[in-house]
């Protein structure tokens, strides 16, 4: 991975300098809360429903166990010893101290990571493929294009108060992996019929509110353009992006009000001035950059090994995880594998200081001391041999890491909801647990297959429910929590928007909705389909019908319920 | 008389800024002589006037103003001003980049409005080299803040080549 050089490093701990200055000058009463609000925003720190919460880097995803093993120990000095990992492949602590942030950081600094522009109105971390380097289904390995990008957008002195946050995310492999469609620019590495290496820039989507898809602003940019197209893209932004509204700040509205023709002629028109200009890549740096990222030293290795198919074959339970946890690779005998954050009761995406020491052990045991984090909050060891797959799943079940849900019903993205986030309209975390907990049957939950059910505490989608099969959002009417549930969407090449089924839900109608909308598909599906096909196969209406049959009788149920709970 | 930061000092400095009074219009508002950052709107309607009067002439762009408004006129300005309203609006760096790198103003460009030394730095890096504080800063600090880091990956006015670039060298 990308190991700091000297100038890097003087960067970081500038920034460090800078932060703590701005954080004493604060608590003297010269720099007042509102003014400090975006400086340390760009610092990753929020102010929270009950107190500070700090989001830590964590670029395109890729740690190396010792940086886990640092934040295992921040997490214990300075928090509650639990780290949440977030659809942007970052990290949030949800409980430090507002004073001890810079200390934070300073320590963060001295395993080359931070907490640079995890928030406010400028470019976000870049996100990529959580296989990138070892998918057998890619062009290119992403992450020198990301180290590029990161260095690009770290402190870009023009854009670092734009109209609203920006994220960039890549994909270079056939089965998009980073939701490319879903952010403000998505690229996707292509070669053109000359085998030349480039980009194909989408620009326009995102969730949230309006949730749209990114549209293509070109088919093919040459690699070395990438950067001096992006200074255009965001000039373009900055310039013209809606300030007057947040709701409306975005680049998609601005790309939805002019028109993708119109707004790729204005970025047309402005790059025609920086196009091969100084910014223009070269291929020294992007060399440079991508012997970062070199193969690590793999054995030579049958594709098959006899020991693990002999551990599949006589562990049931060994077999049910590895079909759902382990992942092809492009080298012979080795494998990808994912570590579940998504046992029941356990809030999705949360790992804690004991977990955090156990995978930085494993990676470096078994995989080259190399993980990452994936958008959909698990964990990922890129390089594991075949052999040692029975050995890290014995470790992984006794960590608590070995839930054999991944890509299954309760392997469900979440953000934090009410429960820790100001923002929120509802809870997430208990609508969560009380679907897992619905659906705890291994055996059943194996039956129903692969289905992305995903929640959002509010419109802003951080748990990104739109591109879910099930979309789950919390709503607020009235003070109470209600939960607006959409059918249909899905991530990956052919990424989609979920639609709206109906009226709202109270929270403990939510699990028996599932369960409604789940025997609609097994009635229906045929052998070979995901719940995913069946509802395109035929439509939203029957699963909408039963989702509403019988609500009264439900409605029934959860005001007992509440009864219940009141007479406690 | 007030100070600013400009040429990496804290000076004295007479320039004004003139504003449209309610009830003043562009073609009668009276100019107050030398040493004035005139709004766009007046510059572009008075231009002869303006430049008959010989005298130092400056202009101010609100942070939504297009500078390629006064692509021809630069040579005439010997201050520019950039209002930032608040200082979370970002659209003045790009303006200054664009007087700077594409219409080839080599006089001061001015930040004004809500000036913090906490953007000072970012600022100077786009090619605005005179800050008119918000009343409320502290110079000196503000001074030291145009030395936050010591070094920048992006090419910008200050520094025309990326890292990249001069690593490689």
């Amino acid at each position: 991975m990308y190991r700091y050089d000297d100038l890097d490093q003087q960067l970081l701990n500038e920034r460090v300098s800078q932060y703590r200055d701005q954080m004493a000058r604060h608590l003297a009463g010269e720099l007042s809360a509102d003014d400090l609000r975006p400086l340390r925003l760009q610092n990753g720190l929020y102010i929270q429903r009950h107190g500070p919460m700090l989001r830590i880097a964590i670029p395109y995803g890729m740690l190396s166990a010792a940086q886990l093993r640092k934040l295992a120990e921040i997490s214990r000095r300075y928090d509650r010893s639990v780290g949440h990992f977030t659809t942007r492949q970052n990290m949030q602590l949800n409980w430090p101290k507002f004073e001890e942030t810079p200390e934070i950081l300073s320590e963060l600094a001295t395993v080359e990571m931070h907490a640079i522009q995890t928030s406010g109105n400028c470019i976000r971390n870049i996100t990529t493929d959580h296989f990138a380097g070892v998918a057998p289904d890619e062009l290119s390995d992403p992450r020198p294009y990301c180290e590029v990008l990161r260095q690009w957008s770290t402190f870009h002195p023009e854009f670092a108060f734009l109209p609203r946050k920006f994220k960039i995310a890549v994909n270079a492999a056939a089965q998009d992996r980073a939701v490319i469609r879903a952010h403000d620019i998505g690229l996707e590495v292509v070669n053109n019929e000359a085998g030349e290496q480039g980009i194909k820039v989408f620009v326009g989507g995102g969730l949230g509110r309006t949730p749209i898809l990114g549209k293509v602003v070109r088919e093919f940019l040459p690699r070395k353009h990438m950067l001096s197209y992006l200074d255009a893209i965001l000039r373009v932004y900055n310039r013209y992006g809606r300030r007057d509204n947040a709701y409306k700040a975005r680049v998609k509205i601005l790309v939805q009000a002019l028109g993708i023709e119109e707004f790729s002629r204005q970025v047309e028109a402005e790059w025609a001035y920086l196009k091969d200009g100084p910014t223009t890549l070269t291929d020294t740096e992007f060399d440079r950059i991508a012997q970062h990222f070199p193969a690590p030293a793999y054995e030579k290795l049958p594709a098959e090994n006899a020991g693990y198919s002999a551990q599949l074959a006589e562990d049931k339970a060994f077999a049910n995880w590895a079909a759902r946890s382990v992942h092809g690779h492009k080298v012979p005998g080795y494998a990808a594998i994912t570590l579940s954050l998504k046992k029941t009761g356990v809030a999705p995406g949360d790992i804690s200081e004991v977990q955090m020491i156990a995978v930085a052990d494993l990676a470096d045991r078994f995989s080259f001391g190399e993980l990452r984090i994936s958008h959909e909050q698990n964990v990922v060891l890129s390089d594991v041999k075949k052999g040692d797959l029975y050995e890290i799943w014995k470790i992984g079940r006794s960590n608590g890491l070995a839930t054999p849900n991944i890509g299954l019903l309760t392997d469900m993205i979440c953000c934090p909801g009410g429960d820790l986030c100001s923002l929120a309209n509802a809870r997430s975390i208990p609508i969560a647990e009380a679907v897992q907990n619905k659906f705890d049957d291994l055996d059943y939950l194996h039956d129903i297959g692969e289905i992305a059910i995903n929640i959002s505490g509010c419109m802003n989608s951080c748990g990104h429910h739109h591109v879910a099969a099930i979309g789950i959002l919390g709503v607020d009417k009235g003070g109470e929590e209600w939960y607006q549930i959409t059918l249909g969407g899905q991530q990956g090449n052919s990424t989609s928007i979920g639609k709206v089924i109906g009226p709202s839900f109270y929270a403990v109608e939510v699990p028996d909705v599932i369960e409604a909308l789940i025997n609609v598909y097994l009635e229906q599906r045929t052998p070979q389909e995901r719940f995913i096909d069946t509802v395109q196969r035929i439509g939203a209406e029957p699963f909408k019908t039963r989702a509403y049959a019988g609500r009264d009788k439900r409605k029934a149920a959860a005001n007992n319920e509440e009864r219940k709970v009141a007479n406690v | 008389m007030s100070e600013i930061i400009k040429n990496g000092g804290i000076v004295s400095d007479d320039w004004q800024v003139l504003k449209l009074a309610e009830g003043e219009s562009v073609e009668s508002v009276v100019l107050p002589g030398t040493a004035t950052l005139l709004p766009l709107a007046v510059w572009l309607a008075r231009k002869p006037e303006i430049i008959a009067s010989g005298q130092k002439t400056g202009v101010w762009l609100e942070s939504s103003e297009d500078p390629a408004a006064i692509a021809a006129d630069v040579a005439h300005f010997t201050v520019i001003g950039i209002d930032f309203p608040k200082f979370t609006d970002g659209r003045g760096y790009s303006s200054a980049r664009l007087l700077r790198e594409r219409y080839g103003y080599c006089g001061e460009i001015r930040a004004i409005g809500d000036v913090l030394l906490d953007q000072l730095f970012y600022m100077k890096r786009c090619g605005i080299d005179a800050f008119a504080l918000r009343a409320d800063q502290n110079p000196e600090k503000a001074l030291a803040s145009l030395a936050t880091f010591s070094e920048s990956y992006q090419a910008a006015v200050d520094q025309p080549q990326p890292l990249f670039r001069r690593r490689a060298a």
